[in-house]
């Protein structure tokens, strides 16, 4: 009992971490998998076929490549658009600021199908033909609001006297913005940029209305799912797992040496 | 960066600025002479912080013109003023280590080579060893140290300082006024430095301006505004007063004034202008000016001394001295600080004492005034400012 009480934080924890994990346990697996048939749902037995030829089913590697470049852009157009609107928002006060206050967070509150469903209303009536272009826009409409809120609160906590001082010390407008504010708001940025390409990778409803011929990764997935699952898509969501983790590592050991390298 | 040694004073001419309808400055002529420590003296939102980030660039005067030397710099950009700041919240660089930060402005001049100067910079403020760390894991004295390296290693004609001791605890904050005064001593810039602390500016400071409401209320040496105050606000700002209403009975060299039933001698030349016979007369004297004897030896006091008499309602020991509170016909809450030297047992609170002082300590101050401006009240310094 006293054993329990000690370590239940612990165990918590442990359950926790493998309700989030399993599933991608599950993919793991099932990306060795040589399915007897279409699907991928029961174990046969161990193979590296799919790992030795991921782009062997037709269409996905493009589609995967579609799904990398819009979430390229997208982000680009985000966080470009964010940044400028997160600094004018906290920095400056105009006539409206408190409407677009309130409509940035709109994309994040509003179901997805509702505003894929407005958009594609608003594409077929403006007669913008679907595809690249408008999953492009639509994209960068809902990223942008998760950039601005990321941004925003960086620039908010930033002291406006550390600008003051480095125009104080000779930096004209340019050089202030680029030594100074750009650096210290950069972690708002970057975590703005990486919520956005996830969120923009990902995303399916809004995507699946607005891209007309098209067809991104989820989509791909999607589709294939009902005439069958490839191991291929288990082979390239294993990937994206493991990048994503090999990332989130690399990053914490360059911080960890930062700072022993500071401390020295 | 110019080592000029003459015209190298700041020149504040008909300086404001006002934000809508409320004005921090009031028009402001001000001179800092080359190579002195000055000293704006105030509480806060007297407009010394304003006046200061006036003459580093930060803020636009709404009239007036700034001069450094013979130049006018009213219309130059910060980044192109000879001048500059150290903030009370230091604004170090989070994102670079110290002698980056240190670096910067050389930097941004287009200087190369810079690590002989830093090295040096960091040598004078005493901090050699901590060029490679990050300014969060500096304590705030060194973080204060490194704020004023980062804006002397410029050479600027002028070195702002705005509240720089604000955040630190006392002790540090004493051992950091010397060195601050070591400093600039030793590099024999013009520092212009912004405070609310009387002690602070007195310790420091060659010449004092004493701000109020968005005016300056009295420029002058340390001594002087202490012993001279030209208005209550100075009286009581600069330490302690006590003000005692009183009415003018003869005027001439010696004026002399009759308050609570006793008479008491002022120096003409101590009085403000407006002395006139039956007018009145606000008179002032130190409480280290005055001595306490007790009722009983009133007959010991030498002749020719200021008396008024009273009772001890409160008595504080402080170590070096003892101050006591006085209440009195020509005035209450009188304040006396009376050396430890030789106690008197019977001076306790109850006892029936004689103040008495030498008239050429005392002061008259015009009558128009609050008697209580630049006292500290429950709510902060009390800025009473002109219905004008």
């Amino acid at each position: 009992m006293t054993w329990l009480r000690k370590n239940l934080v612990v165990i918590a924890g442990l359950l926790t971490l493998a309700y989030m994990i399993l599933p991608n346990v599950v993919v793991m697996a099932f990306s060795f998998n040589k399915p007897n048939g279409r699907f991928n749902y029961s174990w046969q037995q161990f193979s590296l076929d799919a790992w030795k030829d991921p782009c062997g089913v037709a269409d996905l590697c493009e589609s995967l490549t579609l799904s990398l470049q819009l979430a390229a852009w997208a982000t680009v157009g985000a966080v470009v658009l964010g940044t400028m609107i997160a600094f004018a928002l906290v920095r400056y006060r105009f006539r409206a600021r408190g409407a677009i206050n309130s409509l940035i967070f709109l994309p994040m509150a509003m179901p997805e199908v509702v505003m894929a469903a407005s958009l594609l209303t608003l594409f077929l009536n403006m007669g913008i033909e679907l595809g690249f272009w408008t999953v492009l826009i639509a994209h960068i409409m809902f990223c942008l609001s998760f950039v601005v809120t990321a941004v925003k609160a960086r620039v908010m906590s930033m002291d406006p006297r550390l600008e003051e001082a480095a125009r104080d010390l000779y930096a004209g407008p340019a050089q202030t913005f680029l030594r100074v504010t750009l650096p210290i708001a950069a972690p708002g940025i970057a975590a703005g940029a990486l919520l956005a390409f996830a969120l923009s990778f990902d995303d399916f409803i809004i995507t699946n209305f607005n891209a007309g011929s098209t067809v991104t990764f989820p989509m791909f997935v999607w589709g294939s799912a009902q005439r069958g699952t490839p191991v291929q898509i288990n082979v390239i969501g294993t990937a994206m797992f493991v990048l994503a983790v090999l990332i989130v590592v690399a990053g914490q050991i360059i911080t960890n040496r930062r700072k022993k390298t500071a401390t020295a | 960066m110019t080592e000029n040694t003459t015209g190298g004073d700041v020149r504040l001419t008909g300086i404001s600025k006002t934000y809508g309808s409320f004005t921090a400055v009031h028009p402001l002529d001000l001179t800092v002479p080359q190579g002195s420590f000055f000293a704006l003296l105030g509480a806060s939102g007297c407009g010394k912080t304003t006046t200061l980030r006036m003459i580093a660039g930060l803020e636009d005067p709404s009239a007036g013109s700034v001069f450094l030397g013979d130049r006018d710099v009213t219309d130059l950009p910060p980044y192109k003023r000879p001048v500059n700041t150290v903030f009370q919240s230091y604004a170090l660089f989070p994102h670079m280590d110290i002698s980056e930060n240190i670096a910067f402005g050389l930097r941004r001049r287009g200087i190369k080579s810079v690590k002989k100067q830093v090295d040096e910079m960091l040598e004078l403020v005493q901090l050699g060893d901590k060029a490679k760390h990050k300014p969060h894991q500096l304590s705030g004295g060194q973080q204060q140290r490194v704020a004023v390296a980062r804006a002397l290693i410029n050479h600027p004609q002028v070195l702002l300082l705005d509240e720089p001791l604000g955040a630190l605890d006392l002790k540090l904050r004493r051992q950091m006024q010397l060195e601050l005064k070591r400093i600039q001593t030793e590099v024999g810039i013009t520092f212009v430095h912004v405070t609310h602390d009387q002690e602070e500016a007195m310790t420091m400071a060659d010449q004092v301006a004493v701000m109020n409401g968005g005016r300056v209320e009295q420029l002058g040496a340390p001594a002087d505004l202490y012993e001279n105050p030209r208005t209550t606000f100075v009286a009581n700002f600069l330490g302690t007063s006590n003000l005692i209403e009183a009415e003018v009975v003869e005027t001439g060299s010696d004026v002399v004034v009759t308050a609570g039933g006793g008479k008491l001698e002022v120096p003409g030349d101590r009085c403000t202008d407006a002395v006139r016979r039956g007018g009145k007369l606000l008179v002032g004297v130190r409480p280290e000016k005055i001595s306490l004897a007790h009722a009983d030896d009133a007959g010991s006091i030498a002749d020719g001394r200021n008396r008024v008499t009273g009772r001890i309602v409160d008595s504080s020991f402080i170590g070096v001295s003892t101050q006591y509170v006085v209440n009195s016909p020509a005035g209450a809450e009188l304040q006396v600080y009376e050396q430890n030297i030789e106690r008197d047992a019977r001076l306790v609170p109850g006892a029936e004492v004689v103040l008495h002082w030498n008239p050429a300590h005392t002061f008259g101050l015009d009558a128009d005034q609050s008697l209580l401006a630049g006292t500290v009240g429950a709510a902060g310094v009390e800025t009473v400012e002109d219905a004008s």
